[in-house]
């Protein structure tokens, strides 16, 4: 009989690294439902209502299966070893972020000391693999996705990076559980409603600029289906085209948790007496609620031009960060 | 051999495919990529001596200041490839050998 | 023991990683090619720093090097290059010139690297963001600030550099 005792912190990683890769899977067949069903009923209809019974639960799961059983296509002019490379980048670059999501105070893939930054870090994988996968495929469409998306993303990084600060600035720790921890005690300690106005105006700014970073409406550009076909993943299929999808809805999963938790008090209840439901859930209910309202942008918001994006983006959201942080920087001086 | 010794190496050849790189091939994003290496050998450098042999964070700093040069570096260098391109319609260092635009 | 065994295991992994796709950014013949070896390259140069406990370098080299200056190059072999040509290819000189002085240099510093006596520590694995900003802002100030003047210089510098002038226009 081995003792087990040494390898407990190995067994205790491995479990949490296939925990988040099913979680991930699940919650992507979840928000494909509800994408439907919200789609569906802001416009008037009911979405899918046959497979399974109840309001068309099983739909997902048809969907999940059609993809898996779909034939692979590798198109016979792409760059055979990139294509094949791409998807894989991309989703490592979405699920690396989940290592430091805290859905509870012990529930953390790594309490790293520079967790914020290393999120953000982390999401530059996506752009080369975007860049990759449009270069890979040989194809005018996805090539104009790619390069359309990576301008997109390394934009918008700026103001997303920048509204990041101004709650670490105010925790003066880039830890998440740190962060989280200084929002203890009601809705009122938490950093959106600290210092008004300006952490609520860097909310509001991570809020849009993470729309345009993981490529949501209004900012949907690189995959514009009335001007691009698909962007960068028209040539994929199957298995493959899966790895997009998932790395899609695992980013707005990982960017909606990242507002939940530095300024919406990650698993912390509104009021005190709620603590008693435990973190996860209200962590998860959090970002699912956030996730919800991209998806409600999306069905209201009618699409942005090129150059309008990058008008937002260097007029309007930088200037505004960077006042913000000034500000915010000198409150937290004179406040000592 | 420890660790320390495999880092070095490492750097060292890093450094070595970097001069390589910026020697024989022709176009001029891969001389920005060898130097790009050479830098990136150069910071490794810094830190590895920093944490093995002194103890200290100022082989870090450096490697700070070497990550920001070498982001300014390459801007500039790609403005300039651009430029060159759409004045003489070549990307090869070699074909460029006029000042006058 | 297994603990550190599959460190050593990454350790490794990320040695052969780094020289292994350095060699194919050196050698490949097409250049894209090359630039997506280099982001193999600079991922395994981020886990190193890991290794040397060196996590803010880590992330600021994905963050910079990944994340800016590998897809401004992308971005410049696009637009460098006739961009559905699919492999761009490149020729090579000097190749035979070149190894000479390369080969000896290498060969100069790893004759170095074996027969130096290092004065090694135990080194400390620490968390070490807090104490590099603070030495960032008090004893490297002026470094510092001159950096953040250079970006600039460089910011400006590119944008006037990469717009096109105004005469070009007028013909």
């Amino acid at each position: 009989m081995i003792a087990l005792e040494p390898y407990l912190d190995l067994i205790i990683s491995v479990v949490y690294v296939v925990g988040i890769v099913l979680f991930l899977s699940l919650f992507a067949l979840f928000a494909t439902w509800l994408e439907r069903k919200v789609a569906g009923h802001i416009q008037d209809r009911l979405g899918p209502m046959e497979t399974g019974g109840w309001h068309g639960w099983l739909q997902p799961i048809a969907d999940a299966i059609k993809l898996l059983i779909k034939e692979d296509i590798i198109p016979a002019a792409a760059d055979k070893k990139l294509f094949k490379l791409a998807p894989y980048l991309v989703f490592i670059g979405s699920l690396a972020g989940f290592a430091v999501l805290p859905f509870a105070a012990n529930l953390i893939g790594s309490d790293l000391n520079i967790g914020v930054y290393y999120v953000i870090a982390v999401t530059s994988l996506v752009v080369i693999g975007i860049l990759m996968a449009g270069w890979a495929s040989n194809n005018k469409w996805s090539m104009y996705g790619a390069m359309r998306s990576a301008a997109q993303m390394i934009s918008y990084e700026i103001p997303v990076a920048l509204s990041l600060l101004i709650p670490v600035m105010m925790a003066g720790t880039m830890s998440m559980v740190e962060i989280v921890d200084n929002q203890a005690g009601g809705f009122w300690n938490w950093y959106v409603f600290r210092t008004m106005p300006f952490s609520l105006i860097a909310f509001v700014i991570y809020f849009w600029a993470s729309l345009a970073e993981v490529n949501r409406a209004p900012f949907d550009l690189p995959e514009a289906e009335s001007e691009l076909v698909a962007g960068y993943f028209t040539e994929y299929s199957g298995i493959r085209w899966a790895m997009f999808f998932l790395a899609e809805y695992g980013d707005m999963f990982v960017v909606s948790a990242i507002a939940a938790t530095v300024f919406l008090g990650g698993w912390y209840a509104p009021f005190p007496f709620l603590d008693i439901i435990p973190g996860p859930i209200w962590f998860i209910g959090k970002t699912a609620f956030l996730v919800f309202v991209q998806m409600w942008l999306r069905w209201t918001l009618p699409r942005l031009r090129v150059d309008q994006l990058m008008y937002v983006c260097w007029k309007i959201f930088l200037p505004f960060s960077f006042a913000n942080l000034l500000l915010v920087g000198l409150w937290v001086v004179l406040k000592g | 051999m420890t660790n320390f010794h495999v880092m070095l190496a490492v750097a060292a050849i890093l450094f070595v495919l970097g001069l390589l790189c910026v020697m024989t091939r022709r176009h001029a994003i891969s001389v920005l990529m060898g130097v790009e290496l050479i830098l990136n050998s150069a910071a490794l450098n810094f830190v590895i001596f920093s944490h093995y042999t002194v103890g200290n964070l100022f082989g870090q700093g450096m490697a700070v200041f070497i990550i920001i040069i070498a982001a300014a570096e390459a801007a500039v260098a790609l403005a300039i490839f651009l430029n060159i391109y759409r004045t003489l319609s070549t990307s090869e260092i070699d074909k460029a050998t006029q000042l006058k635009g | 023991m297994i603990l550190h065994f599959l460190t050593q295991a990454v350790f490794w992994f990320l040695v052969i990683l780094t020289v292994g796709s350095a060699i194919v950014v050196v050698f490949n013949k097409r250049i894209l090619h090359s630039a997506f070896a280099l982001l193999f390259t600079l991922c395994g140069v981020a886990g190193l720093y890991v290794f040397l406990s060196a996590d803010f370098l880590a992330a600021s080299q994905m963050l910079v090097y990944v994340g800016g200056i590998l897809t401004l190059i992308i971005f410049g072999v696009f637009l460098t290059a006739r961009m559905y040509n699919m492999s761009i290819p490149e020729q090579t000189h000097q190749r035979f010139l070149a190894l000479l002085p390369v080969l000896g240099l290498g060969g100069i510093i790893f004759y170095v690297l074996n027969s130096a006596e290092w004065h090694l520590i135990t080194p400390m694995v620490a968390p070490t963001t807090e104490n590099l900003g603070k030495m960032l802002l008090t004893t490297y100030l002026v470094p510092f600030e001159v950096a953040s003047m250079l970006l600039l210089a460089a910011l400006i510098g590119a944008i006037r550099l990469a717009r096109p002038r105004k005469e070009d226009h007028d013909d």
